[in-house]
């Protein structure tokens, strides 16, 4: 927008990053770490837009006419990504939670060793 | 500070609080809903930033499908016996917190003091592309210069599908 | 009557918020005649009176039963989660009129534009944005009643409605492919547009539900969106014998007037959205009036008449059509069964979605042959590869599925209620006893 700073997107952007990074070390519930992972993910949208929109002199695809929409695909691709991980990652934690009856990430350490 | 300057700070504020709402809450129904208040926010964000397709994508794709799946899995675990969803009282919370906003204090400083109003690198304001946000644009661009990573997310989703279904089956006897 | 035009079409927030207002407010007010029509008909239908005691004709019926529904008593249960409890018929009433925000009503005359918040470059993302916000009521309701039963009647609502959503947006984007936009402006535009691109018909206008494969679309559209609103037949999440009320099981009084209410408005906005993509709009009849009074300078005078309203009066035809969709939910609701929910799966993911895909690629090679051969050839091809793909799925696809899974059977079998002929024994010759 006129009047608003490329600087105030990217800290609004790195502020929710962070978010979703303490929300993934702090909680234990695999659906909670799910949903800040979708956070991040986001976050980083926000900022890549911002980037797009701000400094279209940077992109590539300029010089052969196409508008400057790099940005923009790369947030699509994101979201595609982001809706597969999410079908599969529920998918997991559904038979894992039917194996073990809990959900608790901390308990989920079968592997380790 | 002008209109636009204050409507961003509003509804900047207020994705803030819900993205907090987001980890601290410890219902799961409402860190959910919390989430969604999010998306739905950030794609007002994404209308200011003249990104039209993308905002209203976010709302189909995010909000309206993806949390909604969230929001089944949550509700068929709560049908469960054992509380499923009930966490213990976890004593990494505090340093985790404070790493985690020192760690966004150092990239902050250094990635975004660069940037503030008056710098040189962004001109302020500035004209979006022409046709920036629009649909003909994305998708000249998406079938034309970006028609590998197309392809290859098609072929992304479908692995997704056949993926979650696979998980979904009940083990055949 | 320039300022009529300078209200309505002025940027800024205050003249939006003014004409959300305008939108909100005759939306509200024409659920009292939508209910009033509905229970009518219905029973105009069912071979009997329904109401007329309320007010002249019963009119007055709905009011009376909403104010009747908003006294009842408030029962909060026991153990809901309060929040959602309280949010779930917010998100239920609220995206239907939020929805319909995004239509055109009118292009010429004194509107010039009157879209009622904003001509949005991509409004039928906004459209299929808005209907995915509708799952929530749904899923929040079921879930916030603390109820096994209606958390299932939740879940089950809220599978139907995202699969048929999948095929409301493939049909969709058939007449998004062949129209070449999102807007919805350009839409009604290109429905304004000779018939099939032929331009010696351009005395016809080109309304989507004409051509070939926007009749495919529309048909595909038509079921979706009895589906997407929890209309007969596919009412099974609301309906009183199954799981007791499904997802609105625990609501009383106001919050229950909110699912009913948002269920309307939902009707009439679905209405107006297919209205628009499929049946031109806000015109009044497919015809090019100039075109007509071109070819046929007799007609003159009513030419100028019909285009006058037609331009004029635009938001009344699009309220007319809207009109007719509602008779037309009232009417399959009046004559199908229920479905059962597998069937309504079937149904949604089985034979609506592979229909709406196979018509996309049918859209997708007209738009080559119309820009390689022109638009009579284009048609032509369309339509002879719509017959052979017809042919080629009634022949090997359908027999071939029937035979291998008989029990998904998409159709009820009606058990013959001829008796057969049964004879009955004479009865013995009864003396009469007694009684002198």
């Amino acid at each position: 927008m006129n009047g608003v700073p490329m600087a105030a997107y990217l800290l609004l952007g790195l502020v929710l990053f962070t978010i979703g990074v303490v929300g993934v070390v702090i909680r234990r519930s695999p659906i909670v770490i799910f949903m800040c992972i979708e956070l991040m993910l986001n976050a980083v949208n926000l900022t890549t837009l911002a980037f797009a929109r701000y400094l279209p002199q940077f992109v590539a695809g300029r010089e052969r006419g196409h508008t400057a929409v790099a940005g923009e695909m790369i947030v699509i691709f994101i979201m595609a990504v982001a809706a597969a991980e999410v079908a599969v990652g529920l998918g997991i934690i559904m038979a894992i939670f039917r194996l073990r009856d809990s959900t608790d990430i901390d308990q989920m350490n079968v592997l380790r060793g | 500070m002008n209109p636009n300057l204050f409507a961003f700070s509003v509804v900047a504020i207020l994705s803030v609080l819900s993205a907090l709402g987001v980890v601290f809450f410890k219902n799961a129904v409402r860190s959910a809903l919390s989430l969604v208040a999010t998306f739905a926010l950030l794609s007002v964000l994404y209308l200011t930033l003249d990104a039209q397709l993308l905002a209203w994508t976010q709302l189909v794709v995010y909000a309206g499908a993806i949390m909604v799946l969230f929001l089944f899995v949550i509700m068929v675990l709560n049908l469960s016996k054992q509380p499923a969803l009930i966490e213990r009282r976890d004593p990494k919370l505090m340093l985790a917190t404070l790493l985690g906003f020192g760690f966004a204090g150092i990239i902050g400083v250094q990635v975004v003091t660069p940037l503030l109003p008056p710098s040189e690198i962004v001109k302020d304001p500035v004209l979006a592309p022409n046709g920036f946000g629009q649909p003909q644009a994305i998708g000249m661009a998406l079938f034309t210069d970006y028609g590998y990573p197309f392809e290859a997310i098609s072929v992304l989703l479908l692995v997704g599908i056949v993926g979650s279904i696979l998980l979904a089956k009940r083990r055949l006897r | 009557m320039g300022w009529i035009h300078d209200v309505l079409a002025a940027k800024g927030v205050f003249a939006a918020l003014i004409r959300a207002v305008l939108w909100a407010v005759p939306i509200l007010l024409l659920l009292i005649p939508a209910i009033w029509f509905e229970r009518r008909l219905l029973a105009w239908m069912q071979d009997r009176r329904g109401p007329n005691r309320v007010g002249p004709f019963g009119l007055l019926q709905p009011i009376a039963d909403i104010t009747k529904l908003l006294f009842k008593e408030e029962v909060i249960p026991d153990g809901v989660d309060r929040f959602t409890y309280v949010l779930a018929p917010v998100l239920a009433l609220m995206p239907p009129i939020i929805l319909g925000a995004g239509i055109p009503f009118g292009a010429y005359g004194v509107y010039k534009l009157l879209t009622p918040v904003s001509d949005l470059s991509v409004g039928v993302l906004y459209v299929l944005g808005i209907s995915s916000i509708g799952v929530y009521g749904l899923v929040l309701a079921g879930y916030s009643g603390n109820n096994k039963y209606s958390l299932m009647g939740g879940l089950r609502a809220s599978a139907q409605l995202i699969s048929y959503e999948l095929a409301m947006g493939m049909s969709l984007a058939c007449i998004v492919l062949a129209t070449g936009s999102l807007n919805f402006t350009s839409i009604v535009r290109s429905q304004e547009q000779p018939l099939w691109g032929i331009s010696s018909l351009s005395w016809l206008q080109n309304w989507n539900v004409f051509t070939p494969f926007g009749f495919l679309a529309a048909i595909v559209f038509v079921v979706c969106m009895f589906a997407e609103t929890n209309r007969p037949p596919f009412d099974l999440p609301e309906a009183e014998n199954e799981l007791i009320a499904g997802y609105h099981t625990e609501y009383s009084s106001a919050k229950f007037v909110s699912f009913l209410m948002g269920e309307y408005f939902a009707m009439l906005v679905y209405g107006t959205v297919f209205a628009t993509v499929f049946l031109g709009g806000y015109n009044l009849l497919p015809f090019n009036w100039d075109t007509v009074e071109a070819h046929v300078p007799a007609l003159g005078g009513l030419c100028h008449f019909m285009a006058w309203i037609s331009n004029n009066l635009a938001p009344l035809w699009l309220i007319g059509k809207v009109a007719a969709t509602l008779f037309a939910y009232i009417w399959v609701r009046a004559t199908l069964p229920r479905l059962r929910y597998d069937q309504l799966m079937n149904l949604g993911w089985r034979t609506l979605l592979p229909l709406a895909v196979a018509d996309l690629v049918l859209v997708a090679i007209w738009v080559l042959a119309v820009s390689t051969y022109g638009a009579g050839w284009g048609m032509v091809i369309a339509v002879v590869l719509m017959l052979v793909g017809l042919v080629v799925y009634v022949n090997i696809v359908s027999v071939g599925r029937r035979k291998s899974d008989p029990l998904a059977s998409r159709s009820v079998t009606m058990v013959s209620i001829a008796p057969e002929r049964v004879v009955i024994p004479e009865p013995a010759e009864v003396q009469p006893s007694g009684a002198g």
